[in-house]
């Protein structure tokens, strides 16, 4: 019977469902996991024997950059990326190159080995949704959503300017149903704009050219909006000054405005039985911290700042964050910040790629490789884990690069490495720039993170901040059937040998999805049906229409018509929209 | 009835406010420019390919779509290296089965970049693009160069739908608040149009570039400059000047820049000067591409494939290397045995020797109407018209997709599209190797 399996004696990690390292079983039937088979059902099924191996439910990586106008021009622009790294094709799978930026098959197909069967694009420009949605077809093995950028919209400035929540509100909501996107990005809020004529914004409290709004009035409407209409998750934040030395005190500031915002995730949607309460309670979601996290105020005393961070999320319950580490070796920064792209073209004379999108973003590219031997690259290395290490609760961090930002997301493997020993993170001290441990406070933290812990920071968290921990990033019964199986024997691990750590993530010995078995050992086996999430948000008729009266009277200053502006459904592969109940 | 919102298919334009009427045998068009009126007036054409035709000892005759394609897939499926030439003329969707057509049977798959602006996507790989939607320079700016390019005969409607006329959203009045540049060696309706044109000799586009990047940086660049270009360096200087002193510069490069002499490395140095001149107003890029999905083809095989252009899949995975790996270069290395080539006439269009090779290897061609190419085909399949008769997805001049709908049917019960075309291609084609 199609997508119906048995696991049988792994240690499980579920931590949604608190299963913390069980010897257990686990069933899936018709692509969702049930109790148990009934003997005639078990007759028919695939049985794994997954005997001294780890099963965690499939990976769920919550920001990365995969699909869409801005990852396109970085593979276009890098050949030299590509040359080495490339993939054959197979009787069933497709060919593809790319070691930083992969072609759409490759970056299935790896993530995939690794285990992850959850992708979420990091940043969706609203009028080239459509490409972004072509990509993520294309992209096999993997359910995906993209989160719309929405941090410098003219009508959102334009309405909050006004103060007219309400209005801004419809406009969010009629965005998300258009392009099909499933969360609220905001990326250098206000700075952006002022990026259309080559400025930025520096302090929360600078009004931008012209709009005349705030860093702080964008990251406060949006929070506000985000949890009026209900959205899976919280709004999505791209902090301000990103890159510069110093710039964590305004992280943390940033931080500080949703607080008082309570989380009213709204959704109507199925929930797995899991144990913990897999809706999320958080009002802000801050992304690759590390980058938000620089100390200092140049280059020359640059250090980290993650502490200053770290220590308000230790002390607040409506913040969540991922990581954004860096693992060396060669990367493409690409962010919908156009102007701290920029500044990295200023600081390297790299090749540089930018695109303003009208009325809306903006967007930059540039290669970059973060070098063992530079003293600020190492202390970028340190900080990206100190932004795990430290948050005391795991449930309030996710693991990502922003690849490929930090470094491609095919450097998970080695980063839990560094999470899970200190010998890891020692040895790399030993060969990186000194300053690594001298700027920063790594070297002296002795934490290790344990399987479950890893377990929170790669799938459990990732699913329950965006929303999708009804149905992904656990094993609960009613959870869809995505699974991966490690070759690493729980009871046996020894952290110290942190190289058997690297192998067992780097290809899982099985990586399931919807009770079909994909990839196994590296190989891939199956491509699967996929589905594209999208927030579909149900809003008042009569305030939907006084807001498209105003949108329509600003779309002249588009170079696109009204009627061609949405993304209809042939973009997205199973367009699964998630149900959302503003105003019931 | 009368159909609004319809786009475009002709250049890269990708205009989405045509109107059109179709009536018994005329079609009635709106908004459109010269050359995109002609192109709807193809739906009604008397020389429309309507039958499927093969040549057998030397003689065309109609077939049967069932013949036609079971012949073209006879000839790929024989073929040990087959050229795919999917050209701009037809959907994403369309060149997105030719890819796999082409990685599937180890050929080369290459597109009208190739011989357009190939050159420029190379110099893009070499400094990266500093650019924008069209929109932003429609808002924003108040500097307009044209550099190598006749936008008034290349794409007619650029100036006033996004370059120069448009009443922005700060550039209210329109053209009275830009200063418009054009730099070419004729003295076309652009230039003639400008308020300053800088008539260059032919071929020292980079020379200027390098003379005003020298400028910019603060030097003063050889004396022999004026004699090579025919500019006189205070004109180089004030055209500096009057960019470092506008709040926003859109520049905008035609084929007369990529591919004078000196071809990429013009480009090159353009975008470098771009990049450097951020760092005093805001400066952009964009190159105004021909067809109207010449760009979609970069987009989607850097996607799929990771490549824009000339990517050969002999060895069971993407490579490109121009020059060896594009289309005019196996056809002059005769390193192909076959080709397919879709919506582009290749032949009228590829040097001599490299056509020649071309009509002497078996070819299909799929197309809209004769052309030199069907000509030299051994398989001809009638092409369905992408935005009339099917839907799909262009890439605008600067990278946004637009999602087109057809106003009217595809005229054969065998096709919907060029989608579909290669669909059942591919199917046989498959049958065929895997039996």
């Amino acid at each position: 019977m199609a997508g119906t399996i048995a696991i049988k004696n792994g240690y499980v990690y579920d931590p949604l469902n608190e299963v913390d390292g069980e010897v257990m079983d686990i069933f899936i039937k018709n692509g969702k996991v049930v109790t148990e088979l009934s003997a005639a059902e078990m007759k028919d099924a695939k049985e794994i024997d997954a005997k001294g191996k780890t099963v965690m439910p499939g990976g769920v990586d919550s920001h990365s950059h995969v699909a869409g106008a801005k990852v396109n021009t970085g593979r276009m622009m890098r050949p030299e990326d590509h040359y080495k790294y490339y993939q054959k094709k197979t009787p069933i799978a497709h060919s593809g190159c790319g070691y930083t930026v992969p072609s759409v098959y490759l970056g299935g197909y790896e993530y995939s080995k690794m285990g992850y069967t959850t992708v979420f694009e990091a940043a969706v420009p609203p009028m080239e949704a459509r490409h972004t949605h072509e990509e993520m077809r294309s992209i096999p093995m993997l359910d995906m959503a993209g989160y719309l950028v929405l941090g410098n919209n003219w009508f959102l400035m334009r309405y909050l300017k006004e103060g007219d929540i309400d209005k801004a509100a419809a406009y969010v909501s009629w965005m998300m149903k258009t392009h099909k996107t499933y969360g609220i990005k905001c990326v250098n809020p206000a700075g952006v704009e002022n990026w259309g004529w080559g400025e930025n914004v520096s302090a929360l409290d600078e009004a931008n050219i012209h709009f005349e709004v705030t860093p702080e009035d964008i990251i406060k409407g949006l929070a506000e909006i985000n949890e009026q209409l209900g959205i899976p998750m919280p709004m999505h934040l791209h902090a301000n000054n990103l890159g510069h030395p110093g710039c964590w005190e305004i992280t943390r500031d940033s931080l500080k405005i949703p607080k008082s915002i309570k989380a009213k995730p709204n959704t109507d949607v199925e929930w797995a039985e899991t144990k913990m309460k897999a809706q999320r309670h958080q009002s802000v979601y801050l992304t690759h911290c590390q980058f938000n996290a620089f100390g200092g105020t140049s280059w020359r005393d640059f250090e980290s700042g993650v502490k200053g961070i770290t220590d308000y999320v230790n002390s607040n319950d409506h913040v969540v964050m991922d990581s954004g580490c860096v693992p060396f070796g060669d990367a493409t920064v690409m962010t919908g910040d156009g102007p701290a792209i920029h500044d990295l073209y200023q600081l390297t004379g790299n090749k540089w790629s930018n695109t303003d999108v009208e009325c809306e973003c903006g967007s930059g590219v540039l290669p970059f490789t973060y070098l063992k031997s530079n003293p600020i690259h190492s202390v970028q290395w340190a900080m990206g884990l100190e932004t795990l290490l430290y948050v005391k609760d795991a449930w309030k961090s996710i693991m990502t690069t922003d690849s490929p930002n930090g470094g491609p997301f095919t450097k998970y493997p080695q980063i839990i490495a560094w999470l899970m020993s200190n010998k890891a993170r020692q040895d790399t001290f030993e060969e990186c720039h000194k300053w690594a441990s001298d700027r920063s406070g790594l070297a002296s933290e002795t934490r290790e993170m344990s399987l479950s812990e890893i377990a929170i920071v790669t799938r459990a968290n990732a699913a329950r901040t965006t929303g999708l921990a009804h149905s992904k990033g656990t094993l609960a019964v009613g959870a869809d059937g995505d699974v991966a199986v490690y070759d690493i024997d729980a009871k046996k691990i020894d952290v110290n040998d942190y190289e058997s750590i690297i192998r067992g993530f780097q290809n899982a010995s099985y990586t399931i999805k919807g009770g079909e078995v994909i990839t196994q050992d590296g190989e891939i086996l199956a491509i699967p049906e996929k589905n594209t999430f999208y927030s579909d948000i149900a809003i008042k008729a009569d305030s939907e229409k006084e807001m498209l009266k105003d949108v329509k009277s600003w779309f002249k200053y588009y170079t696109i018509g009204f009627n061609n502006y949405p993304t209809p459904d042939k973009y997205l592969a199973n367009p699964t929209p998630i149900k959302v109940n503003a105003e019931r | 009835m009368v159909y609004k919102n319809i786009i475009c298919p002709v250049c890269g334009g990708s205009c989405d406010d045509v109107q059109v009427e179709l009536k018994d045998g005329t079609i009635d068009v709106q908004n459109a420019c010269k050359m995109g009126n002609a192109k709807f007036q193809e739906v009604v054409s008397s020389h429309r390919l309507l039958k499927p035709t093969i040549r057998e000892n030397g003689k065309v005759k109609d077939v049967s779509w069932d013949e036609a394609l079971e012949m073209s897939a006879d000839i790929l499926a024989n073929s040990k290296r087959p050229l795919f030439f999917l050209g701009s003329e037809t959907s994403c969707e369309a060149q997105e089965v030719g890819l796999h057509i082409a990685e599937y049977l180890g050929g080369v798959a290459d597109s009208n970049a190739t011989i357009c602006h190939g050159p420029t996507v190379m110099g893009i790989q070499e400094a990266g693009c500093v650019g924008s939607t069209a929109g932003q320079a429609k808002n924003r700016a108040d500097m307009i160069i044209y550099w190598g390019v006749n936008a008034l005969e290349s794409m007619p409607r650029h100036m006033s739908k996004y370059g120069v006329f448009p009443r922005g959203y700060w550039a209210k009045k329109g053209r009275f608040d830009r200063t418009m540049v054009t730099v070419d060696p004729r003295k076309t309706p652009t230039a003639v149009a400008s308020d300053l044109h800088l008539q260059l000799k032919p071929n020292t586009d980079y020379e200027l570039l390098s003379a005003l990047f020298t400028i910019l940086n603060g030097k003063e660049p050889h004396p022999s400059v004026e004699e090579i270009t025919g500019i006189p360096i205070p004109v180089m200087k004030q055209t500096i000047e009057m960019m470092k002193e506008s709040n926003y510069v859109g520049i905008f490069v035609g084929l007369g820049v990529s591919s004078s002499y000196g071809k990429h490395r013009n480009i090159e140095i353009a975008l470098n000067l771009v990049k450097e001149m951020n760092n005093y107003t805001k400066c952009n890029l964009g190159a105004l591409r021909g067809h109207c999905n010449v760009a979609g083809f970069n987009q989607l095989a850097s996607y799929l494939y990771g490549y824009p252009f000339g990517i050969d899949f002999g060895k069971g995975y993407p490579r490109y290397n121009p020059g060896e790996t594009t289309c005019v270069d196996v056809l002059r290395e005769k390193d192909v045995d076959a080709a397919f080539v879709m919506s582009a006439d290749l032949v009228n269009h590829i040097p001599a020797d490299a056509a020649k090779y071309l009509a002497d290897i078996p070819m299909i061609c799929l197309d809209i109407a004769p052309c030199p190419s069907t000509t030299a085909s051994d398989v001809v399949l009638p092409g369905v018209i992408d935005a009339m008769e099917c839907d799909g997805t262009f890439y605008r001049l600067d990278n946004v997709p637009v999602h087109f709908e057809p106003f009217t049917d595809s005229p054969f019960p065998e096709t919907k599209s060029n989608e579909d075309t290669l669909k059942q291609l591919f199917a046989k084609v498959k049958a065929k190797k895997e039996a």
